[in-house]
């Protein structure tokens, strides 16, 4: 290989070969040094790292540059092959796949923030101030130029326009921008007095775009705000730290409009539909209330007072016939049991006895019944007879039993 | 101060309280004829809330020791 003598076109096609074959899918990370987009729709990159530089390109890559908004200085990624051009002995890395470096850094980043306040109970539900129903100042913190304020404004000029809004210019995107959100935040809670509620808004964008929303002091300072406060920022699929942490979450700029407007709306019919209660009820009431009263100024009590004082007679002289009758009843039956107790008595009266030809001996200076033969002879005893008494002496006295005689 | 009136909030549970009230409860006449003058003060007091609002878009311009300096903000 020594003796032989190469041509240039030689030697570029194997280092065409060698290069092509060993680097042929990759990704490499890198800083954009400077970039051409050309009218072709190419684009034309000079790539870097601390020490080295290297041509890039993307073919037909106007579209997706723009799309990642890269510029100069953008730290990226790209997935490619080194392609070389024989004719001019260069060699560049022709880019198949281009993203911005970090964004799986800045999801962790992100994933952090939110695990760290939500610890803190930055995000309590219990801790959220209610949105008032019927702002009347609305403080805006946006970017004055931005999609966000347009779209807001477009929706309140459509459906209610007759509202306070007080802008707070804020850069809303790139280093530093969550600084001027802090200002605003801090500039309407020292206004006084301040308004009703705040709305902290911009457009959709990509996650690098979105990333001041998620900064931790941002965060904070809506914490600590006195004045409610909507986080509308980005699309519906969007979600940062402020959605997190503001009193209330709406997923665009319109939305947010169209809260505070929806709301005014629904209150108006509210408001309507209670006043049509109110005087319902009072009219309903009125109206019973004059129909008892002419029912009552109808009754007979009215026209013809005597009649009550005949019904009280009448119903007195009722009363009087029920008791006298009652009580006749009563001694009719007291008077037929006293009898019936009489009789009992006569049957169980021991003289009764005597009526029988019976008699009773008692001692005559005792009084004691005598009911045993043994008697002293010469005991005075008085027999008691149905017909009066007798004065005996005992003779003797003998036991023995009568029914054996 | 004006910022001391009641707020539209409270005037409106207050209203709903009081149309229920007037619903739902048998009152003597004194007290429907209070709940419904006080009903009646409310909603001219909330319709009037829901009218009574100034348009006006600012935007600010510089914050002096003064006060915050504004400038109507055109919207195209």
């Amino acid at each position: 290989m020594q003796d032989r003598i190469w041509k240039i076109s030689e030697v570029n096609s194997v280092i065409k070969e060698v290069l092509e074959g060993a680097l042929s899918s990759f990704w490499i990370e890198a800083e954009i040094g400077t970039m051409t987009v050309h009218s072709s729709g190419h684009v034309y990159l000079v790539l870097k790292d601390e020490s080295s530089q290297m041509k890039a390109v993307v073919w037909k890559g106007a579209r997706l540059i723009q799309n990642l908004k890269l510029a100069t200085g953008s730290k990226i990624e790209a997935f490619g092959a080194i392609t070389v051009y024989e004719p001019r002995g260069e060699y560049q890395f022709t880019i198949r796949d281009i993203r911005p470096l970090g964004l799986g850094d800045l999801q962790r980043k992100f994933e952090e923030i939110k695990k760290r306040l939500l610890e803190e109970g930055l995000f309590d539900s219990s801790r959220k101030k209610k949105i008032p129903l019927l702002p009347k100042r609305i403080g805006v913190i946006t970017s004055p130029t931005g999609a966000a304020i347009q779209d807001f404004l477009n929706i309140i000029n459509r459906r209610f326009p007759n509202i306070h809004i007080q802008i707070y210019p804020a850069s809303v995107q790139g280093a530093g921008a969550e600084k001027d959100l802090i200002k605003g935040i801090q500039f309407f809670n020292r206004l006084s007095p301040p308004p009703d509620v705040l709305v902290l808004t911009r457009g959709g964008g990509s996650m690098e775009d979105l990333w001041p929303f998620n900064n931790e002091a941002l965060a904070r300072e809506i914490f600590a705000s006195l004045i409610p406060t909507i986080s509308a920022v980005g699309h519906e699929i969007d979600f940062t730290i402020c959605d997190f942490v503001a009193d209330l979450r709406v997923p665009t700029p319109s939305s947010a409009a169209e809260l505070v407007v929806a709301k005014q709306d629904e209150l108006t019919e509210k408001i309507n539909n209670l006043m049509a209660k109110l005087n319902s009820s009072i009219n309903i009431f009125i109206e019973k209330t004059k129909r008892h009263f002419e029912r009552l100024s109808g009754s007979y009590v009215f026209k013809d007072p005597l009649r009550m004082i005949f019904e009280r007679v009448q119903t007195v002289d009722e009363f009087k016939t029920r008791i006298s009758h009652a009580v006749e009843l009563r001694i009719e039956k007291e008077s037929s049991g006293l009898e019936r107790l009489k009789a009992k008595l006569q049957t169980l009266n021991p003289l009764n006895v005597l009526n029988r030809g019976y008699a009773i001996l008692q001692d005559e200076n005792s009084g004691k019944i005598i009911d045993s033969p043994d008697t002293p002879p010469g005991t005075a005893v008085k027999a008691m007879l149905a017909g009066g008494y007798l004065n005996m002496k005992v003779l003797s006295g003998k036991y023995c039993k009568l029914d054996e005689k | 101060m004006a910022e001391k009136e009641m707020s539209f909030e409270k005037a409106l549970e207050r209203l709903e309280a009081i149309v229920n009230t007037m619903e739902n409860k048998k009152l003597p006449l004194d007290d429907m004829i209070k709940n419904y003058e006080e009903g009646k003060k409310l909603t001219d007091f909330c319709s009037k809330k829901l009218t009574d609002f100034e348009k006006k878009i600012e935007i600010l311009v510089k914050e002096t020791d003064k006060g915050p300096v504004w400038s109507e903000f055109k919207n195209n």
